[in-house]
């Protein structure tokens, strides 16, 4: 079952075409891995999903909502549909505890108490119970991002949206947030990922989508493509990324 | 020429009440001007075209004239044009009301569109009415980024009470003017009311100090 459905969808910034009438289904418990040159439209095509990007033309159907269907609806869209920033984004006012226990409160109206022990276990989840009452300040890239995916999952949104979530981050910070990401999958969650990274896409990933031009190129499975990329744009483009 | 301190023991008791009245006028002025600035510089950074073209014009009309004119204009002038009366008092505060509000609206309009996009970002991905991440989010962090510049207008608001000389409020300005009328002890009057207002200010400057470091500036 359909839970992400791009129909003939074009954006565009200004005089620019970001995606070019792009038609993509995506179904529950799939993990999708975005992949392509800088410029290419993955980042677009993520933000259009919970319409941090408005689409000029086509429909985008999330979650049996349209992008289009008015602010309300798009709020739903937004509570069902996680995302994580490359820069984190965390809230610098709250400790981590407050930034997880945020959204249940002011999005779905939990309780204090209730919203806090929630968020506790998150942490804990993610591996940072000890780290609670830190100020993102006082965190690692790769704790912020840990945080910043604990935060998403707060509200139980049924899918996970991840913009290049340890492009930010040292290598030697990468593999704890891909680690957390690994679990999340694991467990069954929906999640579309814009990543360079091949080894996650390889492991994790059960489908790949190569992107130029603001279209869909390539589309299959990661680890046949990875191993005898035919597209000579996706050879080329694997040769730059390793 | 001799500094006679007994001039200024003499002249405390009516400095004191006119510094008292000065004190009044900036509070109640700066939290109208504060109420005012927040909804104008709210309405510049997010409002529709027309709340956006509203709050401009105000800005651009109050800090495209002197506070002077502004303050006889609502003592003078408003009385001539639309029959409304207002006593000294009234003109005064109302001055600092208008006049603070269009500065303090710039702050906050500065304040809030500093704030990384990323953070809006975060909070509307959420799934948060865009009014709960101005509350919740950008808000904090904003106002944090206003108190120095605040501090400032909080300081010169203060000041500018001394202009309300022009429509007679016996605030300490004018009250140093009356008693150096009568004695002609210019030096040691105006001294005095110089450290008075060094005084409020320093005080001023104080309490913001300790606010500006117990939130921690992001």
């Amino acid at each position: 079952m359909s839970i992400v459905e791009f129909r003939n969808v074009t954006k565009t910034f200004g005089p620019v075409v970001v995606l070019r009438e792009v038609d993509l289904n995506i179904d529950k418990g799939e993990v999708v891995v975005l992949i392509g040159p800088s410029g290419s439209g993955k980042s677009t095509l993520l933000r259009c999903i919970n319409a941090l990007e408005e689409i000029n033309g086509g429909d985008l159907v999330v979650d049996n909502i349209s992008v289009k269907a008015g602010r309300s609806q798009v709020r739903h869209i937004r509570q069902e549909a996680g995302m994580v920033f490359q820069q984190f984004n965390l809230f610098p006012q709250m400790t981590a505890l407050d930034n997880v226990a945020f959204g249940p409160r002011r999005v779905r109206g939990v309780g204090r108490a209730e919203a806090l022990e929630q968020a506790r276990a998150l942490l804990a989840k993610v591996g940072l119970a000890e780290r609670g009452h830190h100020y993102p300040s006082e965190l690692s890239g790769g704790q912020q991002q840990r945080v910043a995916i604990a935060r998403a999952l707060a509200v139980k949104p049924k899918l996970m949206l991840f913009d290049e979530p340890t492009s930010a981050l040292d290598p030697e910070l990468r593999h704890e947030v891909l680690r957390v990401m690994q679990a999340l999958a694991e467990e069954g969650m929906t999640m579309i990922v814009v990543t360079h990274e091949m080894a996650f896409a390889r492991q994790v990933g059960t489908r790949l989508i190569f992107m130029e031009d603001g279209k869909i190129s390539v589309d299959g499975n990661p680890a046949a493509l990875l191993a005898n990329p035919e597209n000579p744009r996706l050879r080329e483009f694997l040769q730059h990324v390793h | 020429m001799e500094f006679d301190w007994s001039v200024i023991g003499e002249a405390m008791p009516a400095l004191l009440s006119g510094a008292r009245l000065t004190i009044l006028i900036t509070i109640v002025g700066l939290v109208g001007g504060l109420l005012v600035g927040f909804l104008a510089g709210l309405m510049r950074a997010y409002g529709n075209a027309f709340l956006n073209a509203v709050a401009f014009a105000y800005v651009e009309l109050i800090r495209g004239t002197p506070i002077v004119v502004q303050v006889m204009f609502i003592y003078f002038a408003l009385p001539v044009l639309a029959d409304i009366r207002v006593n000294p008092m009234t003109a005064a505060v109302t001055a600092i009301v208008v006049n603070a509000g269009a500065y303090i609206a710039e702050i906050v309009r500065g304040s809030f569109l500093s704030v990384h996009r990323g953070l809006k970002e975060a909070g509307l991905a959420l799934g948060l009415p865009m009014w709960k991440v101005l509350v919740y989010i950008i808000g904090p962090v904003a106002f944090r980024r206003m108190i120095p510049p605040l501090g400032n207008q909080f300081i010169v608001s203060l000041k500018d009470t001394s202009l309300f000389i022009v429509i007679g409020v016996g605030e300490l300005t004018r009250q140093g003017q009356e008693i150096m009328a009568a004695n002609f002890r210019a030096v040691e009057i105006w001294s005095a009311v110089a450290i008075l207002y060094l005084l409020m200010t320093g005080t001023l400057t104080l309490v913001l100090r300790v606010t500006e470091k117990r939130m921690r500036i992001l």
